[in-house]
């Protein structure tokens, strides 16, 4: 079949290189020397000023994983890399703190622009600064962003109105000065500094990330919202998030990336860490974008991430919902750990891979607390000569009675030079535990692409139309804005391949 | 003579909260009672706890049924002294081809009473005659219990079960629910043909319909967790006119 | 999902186990070299454990601790004993082939020729200087599993059947492995080849003679079926509920061929069942069914990989577990789909009833699909009997455990269709019942 054949010859001939968030902020920066030694460690805690305990903490996970391994049973496959090879720190140079958006870097302000998050606009838009007293008839939806470029934050707005909610939402390095206590009493409590490899290379270097606080009884009163970018040239990018929904809390939480391009690969290991306490929902969302490597594999970023929700209190709720279209690699599992009785996870994901791009991405449900339930939905579509893995983990623990998991994971191949894979774990230890879990594998099915094309779709267009009623479940699950940013770039990463 | 089934002040929680505040009804042989009752007054949960389902705790009162204990009894017990309930939702069971299901219950519960099993040949005769008379095609009883069955031949099924099983008390649970015309009556006539002097019927329902085609010797009107009114087949028509709207201040 | 380090440990008993046996394994020269060869590999990795992935939930270093020593050959005494336990088979009818304790057993097995059927030991080809690729009989190259190194080194004996061109045998092959010594091991190993249109049924049982206890059956069946055969595959596991059995089939599968395999696994306190089939020519379709009744502390694995190496090739995977007391199952099903392997279209289908609150059932149903143009799926549940199920049969006069056994009957019967011959489908129906039976 022709238009078929058409498609194909399409995906080899893919093109990742019109990445089109390519482009390179030229700004002064602040690095700590190449590699990672203690001495950098606590380079990296005094210029943070940060307390002494967390120097400990961080020397404590360096020392823990200097005698760990790099983990080998995701289905990834890449040059070792050379932890004393990369930069562990670098902040772009700041002449004085940020009181406004106005003194941030304008260079860094354009590269939001270049991407379509005009910072400074969108809080224009978002109806937050206007004149002292004026009254709007319907509230714009609205977005606090703390932007975090590079490893540090240099911006955050909507501060006010979360401020008079009682909601702390602020770079993770002013947390650790302003609210040490807080931090310290969640931080690691849910990703433990020994938990893995890169976890803990995280926590002995992480630089900066954000941290949420939301008070009991408090629905947080917009949807919280980090971008973020990694610039420099072989910087390792270390964040670290903490949400904190106190009991009967409410917050949504978006994340968003983007990267330049780059020739050498970029490391990432970032962690996040949600506290979901008795009745509260936190609600996390992901866009990731970053540089896939270029037509050759050549470049893109490394994106080994540790993503674990603790569903802490009783009818707590943790729903992770991500679109991950960019990064050369990527390793991630965003988890729950079901606690209290009655709590809920929830994983939503589509996991597109073109190029050379390989996808080992997944979640674990775990089951400790009684009827407790989960449910994941994960669409994998794997195009060009890419990989694409679920790999994830249903566990219902001996206490567990009554714990429910559904789990549909489907997988679409485009082309005949990429692999679509399936690896779950489904771990029973409870009788009254009900699991069920089905898997799907299939092309696009050419009868549909010809019936869209006779009816005057291009080929191309059919391939969006399928692709797009494919990943609808999960996208349903993104909040507004960032459903239509998700499928603007659904058609984007599948450029050069489908459009 | 003692009654067949006695339900005296009978008080019935579900996961804490009381759904029978203190039923009480008496059904002697041969009776046929209607029980009748707006959505959420009881009536299911009166059937349920007398076949001994899970789930119910019964926190005072009793169930007397030939004048045993019958809260006593595990449910396959109760089958084996004659209850029979016709299910208002009856399951699929794959796997569980109809006439193994049937052979397997009817020999369990003779083997309960002490009675000599069915032979094979004697067991396909008298099911195939019950089978026959309520239109039932032998094709169905090959296939898993009530698999792929419309309401109408689950209904049929539940019938045809009654018929094999000789119950003395048969509790109908909203069999009119799901049912077309054609299909109501159908089940109706199976059952009609199995009234007789030696056997009671209640029969559960919300609309009077049903009432036209199996017509009761007695109505009761159930309202939050309590009978507030009883009487003869006229109390169904009387409903059907005023609804159950002025029974509701009665209840509480 | 972590990675820790784990030493390679290999404790001195397993290397003793060989030494100790060498010079009693049949073979020379090129025979002994490929068993020194597998060894080496099995001793350099040791027992599997936790931390290979393919064994990540059957720690033989936990559940078998250490290999046995080689059972003795057995004597008049052995083989009166194995005898007796020959006389409970529920498998009658069947051209009856009988390794007592690892060694084939002539006096209790069928050995009138039959047309289309050929049957030698594997000890008297390993002996035979005379045929030069003598030690391919003990070679693998499908995966590199420490169990399947250690079957090489230690195979006693085992037979060697070669079916040939469009015979269709009027009765099925039946390889019977009896136990009779308590705490030794027995290594068997038995190569099957249907040529081209061939119809055969094979049948494998593992019973233990009476008082035979704590003792490991390790096998392995190498098993080629020509283009267009049919091949019905059945085993069955009885053994010692103190036992352990070790058993690795290698299926290779050509153009057109039909293969239909059961297994049923009710016996043994560690059993591994591992295959690994091949579909190397197109059109060809496979059945892989099992179903695992388990209680008191029975630990059973099941591990299925199937690879559609070539395009237009079918395959159904049906298993079922039940699963009661302490007693846990494992099923891990891979489904490999290689680039090019066009038109597959492969279903896998794994569900556990777990019967008490201490039962483990883990399920590990993979998918990996190198080629677009497939139809694949899987399908895993588990959870216990459905209650409203079981009331409807109490309310119908069904006692609770007779209720639960025809629940439980109905569950496993699925699994028991791919069994085309009937009589089989009985004796597999009757081990079940018994098994039902004697749960009280």
């Amino acid at each position: 079949m022709p238009a078929e054949l058409e498609t194909v010859e399409r995906v080899r001939r893919i093109d990742v290189d019109q990445y089109r968030y390519g482009f390179e902020t030229i700004i002064e920066s602040e690095k700590a020397p190449k590699g990672l030694s203690e001495d950098i460690v606590r380079f990296i805690s005094a210029k943070k000023d940060e307390p002494e305990w967390m120097l400990e903490w961080r020397l404590e996970a360096y020392r823990r994983w200097l005698t760990m391994q790099e983990p080998t049973w995701a289905r990834v496959d890449y040059p070792k890399i050379d932890y004393q090879d990369l930069y562990y720190y670098s902040a772009p140079k700041q002449k004085k703190a940020l009181a406004s958006l106005d003194e941030v870097d304008p260079e860094i302000l354009k590269t939001y622009e270049k991407l379509g998050i005009p910072l400074r606009e969108q809080e224009i838009l978002a109806g937050v600064v206007r004149p002292e007293g004026e009254t709007d008839g319907e509230a714009p939806r609205r977005v606090a962003v703390d932007a975090v470029f590079d490893s540090v934050s240099v911006a955050t707005t909507f501060q006010a109105e979360l401020k008079k909610a009682g909601v702390i939402f602020m770079p993770i390095s002013h947390a650790l000065r302003e609210h040490p206590d807080l931090v310290r009493k969640y931080l690691g409590t849910v990703v433990p500094t020994s938990d893995n490899f890169f976890a803990t290379l995280n926590s002995a270097v992480f630089s900066d990330g954000s941290f949420v606080y939301v008070p009991p009884g408090v629905r947080c009163p917009m949807e919280l919202s980090t971008y973020f970018r990694i610039n420099e040239r072989n910087t390792g990018q270390f964040e670290r998030t903490l949400i904190i929904a106190d009991k009967g809390s409410y917050v949504s939480y978006l994340e968003g990336c983007t990267a330049p391009q780059r020739d050498e690969n970029q490391l990432h290991a970032a962690v996040v860490e949600l506290i979901a306490l008795d009745d509260a929902e936190i609600k996390y969302s992901t866009v990731q974008n970053w540089y896939p490597g270029n037509s050759e594999g050549k470049g893109g970023v490394y994106n080994f991430v540790t993503k674990r929700g603790d569903c802490r209190g009783k009818n707590s709720k943790i729903s992770w919902t991500q679109v991950e279209t960019g990064s050369a690699i990527t390793w991630k599992y965003p988890s729950c750990i079901l606690r209290g009785d009655n709590s809920r996870g929830e994983f939503y994901s589509i996991a597109i891979s073109n190029g050379y791009q390989q996808v080992d991405s997944g979640t674990k449900m775990i089951h400790l607390g009684k009827n407790t339930t989960s449910r994941i939905i994960s669409k994998g579509i794997a195009a060009g000569k890419s990989q694409n893995t679920y790999r994830g983990l249903v566990s219902a623990h001996r206490k567990a009675t009554g714990s429910r998991n559904f789990t549909a994971c489907d997988s679409l191949l485009i082309g005949d030079k990429c692999g679509a894979h399936t690896v779950p774990y489904v771990e029973a230890k409870n009788s009254s535990a009900l699991f069920e879990h089905e898997a799907t594998t299939s092309k696009i099915s050419e009868d549909v692409l010809f019936y869209c094309v006779q009816r005057g779709l291009s080929q191309e267009e059919a391939v969006g139309l399928v692709v797009n009623g494919f990943v609808r479940d999960v996208l349903q699950q993104l909040p507004m804005e960032f459903a239509v940013e998700a499928q603007k770039l659904i058609s984007i990463s599948l450029e050069g391949s489908v459009g | 003579m003692s009654a067949l089934l006695e339900v005296r002040n009978l008080q019935v929680r579900v996961e804490e909260r009381e759904i029978l505040h203190g039923l009480s009804l008496t059904v002697n042989k041969g009776e046929v009672h209607a029980i009748m009752g707006p959505n959420g007054s009881g009536k299911s949960t009166l059937s349920h706890v007398i076949a001994g389902k899970p789930g119910y705790e019964v926190t005072g009162g009793e169930i007397l049924f030939k004048g045993e204990d019958l809260l006593e009894m595990d449910p396959d017990e109760r089958a084996a002294k004659g209850v029979f309930l016709a299910f208002q939702y009856p399951v699929e069971i794959p796997g569980v081809a109809t006439m193994t299901f049937l052979r397997t219950a009817l020999n369990a519960q003779r083997k309960a009473r002490g009675e000599s099993e069915y032979s094979t040949p004697d067991f396909l005769k008298k099911v195939r005659e019950v089978a026959a008379s309520l239109n039932i095609p032998q094709e169905m009883l090959r296939r898993g219990v009530n698999v792929g069955f419309s309401g109408g031949e689950k209904k049929r099924n539940e019938v045809l079960q009654m018929a094999l099983f000789e119950p003395s008390l048969c509790i109908l649970d909203e069999m009119d629910s799901g049912l077309d015309i054609d299909a109501l009556r159908i089940a109706a006539d199976g059952v009609n043909a199995l009234r007789s002097s030696e056997r009671a019927m209640v029969v559960i329902t919300h609309y009077q319909r049903l009432l036209n085609y199996i017509v009761p010797d007695f109505v009761h009107v159930m309202s939050k967790g309590r009978v507030v009114k009883s009487g003869g087949k006229e109390l169904a028509l009387e409903l059907e006119e005023s609804g159950y709207a002025q029974f509701e201040d009665q209840a509480a | 999902m972590n990675l820790a380090l784990v030493k390679p440990t290999m404790d001195g008993a397993a290397s003793d186990v060989f030494a100790v046996a060498r010079d009693r394994l049949p073979g020379k020269g090129p025979v002994a070299e490929v068993r020194q060869a597998a060894f080496d590999d099995f001793a350099q990795k040791g027992l599997p454990h936790r931390r290979v992935e393919e064994w990540k939930y059957t720690d033989l270093r936990v559940l078998l601790r250490e290999v046995a020593p080689l059972a003795p050959p057995p004597d008049q005494a052995a083989l009166d004993h194995a005898k007796k336990a020959l006389a409970s088979l529920d498998v009658n009818g069947a051209h009856r082939l009988v390794l007592v304790d690892g060694a084939f057993a002539p006096q209790l097995s069928d050995t009138a020729s039959e047309a289309g059927v050929t049957v030698q030991t594997l000890r008297a080809m390993l002996e035979n200087a005379d045929i030069a690729a003598r030690a391919d009989l003990l070679r693998t190259s499908v995966a590199s599993d420490a169990m399947i190194s250690l079957n090489a080194a230690m195979a006693t004996d085992g037979v060697v059947i070669d079916v040939a061109e469009n015979a269709a045998l009027g009765k099925p092959i039946h390889i019977v492995h009896v136990s009779t010594q308590s705490k030794a091991a027995a290594f068997t190993r038995s190569l099957v080849k249907v040529a081209n249109g061939a119809h055969v049924t094979l049948i494998e049982s593992f019973v233990a003679a009476d008082g035979a206890a704590g003792y490991q059956a390790h096998d392995s069946v190498v098993l080629w079926a020509g283009d267009g055969a049919d091949v019905q595959h059945i085993r069955l596991v009885e053994d010692a509920r103190d036992a352990a059995n070790i058993a690795t089939a290698i299926v290779t599968l050509g153009e057109r061929t039909q293969y239909r395999a059961f297994n049923l696994t009710s016996g043994s306190a560690v059993c591994r069942y591992q295959a690994f089939l091949r579909f190397d020519g197109q059109n060809a379709h496979a059945d892989v069914n099992g179903v695992s009744l388990l209680n008191d502390r029975q630990h059973a694995d099941t591990t299925l990989v199937l690879d559609h190496a070539v395009p237009h090739c079918t395959s159904n995977e049906v298993f079922r577990a039940v699963v009661d007391d302490q007693a846990h199952s494992v099923f891990q099903g891979r489904i490999n789909v290689h680039p090019d392997a066009q038109k597959t279209d492969a279903r896998m289908m794994t569900r556990a009833l777990l019967l008490s609150d201490e039962a483990e059932a883990d399920n590990k149903p993979e998918l990996e699909i190198f080629a677009d143009d497939v139809q694949c799926g899987h399908g895993a549940t588990t959870g216990a009997l459905d209650d409203s199920l079981l009331f409807y049969l109490r309310a119908r006069g069904l006692p609770e455990k007779e209720a639960q056994a025809l629940l439980i009957q109905a569950f496993v019967g699925e699994a028991m269709e791919s069994i085309a011959d009937e009589t089989l489908r009985e004796v597999a129906i009757a081990t079940a019942e018994r098994w039902l039976a004697a749960r009280g």
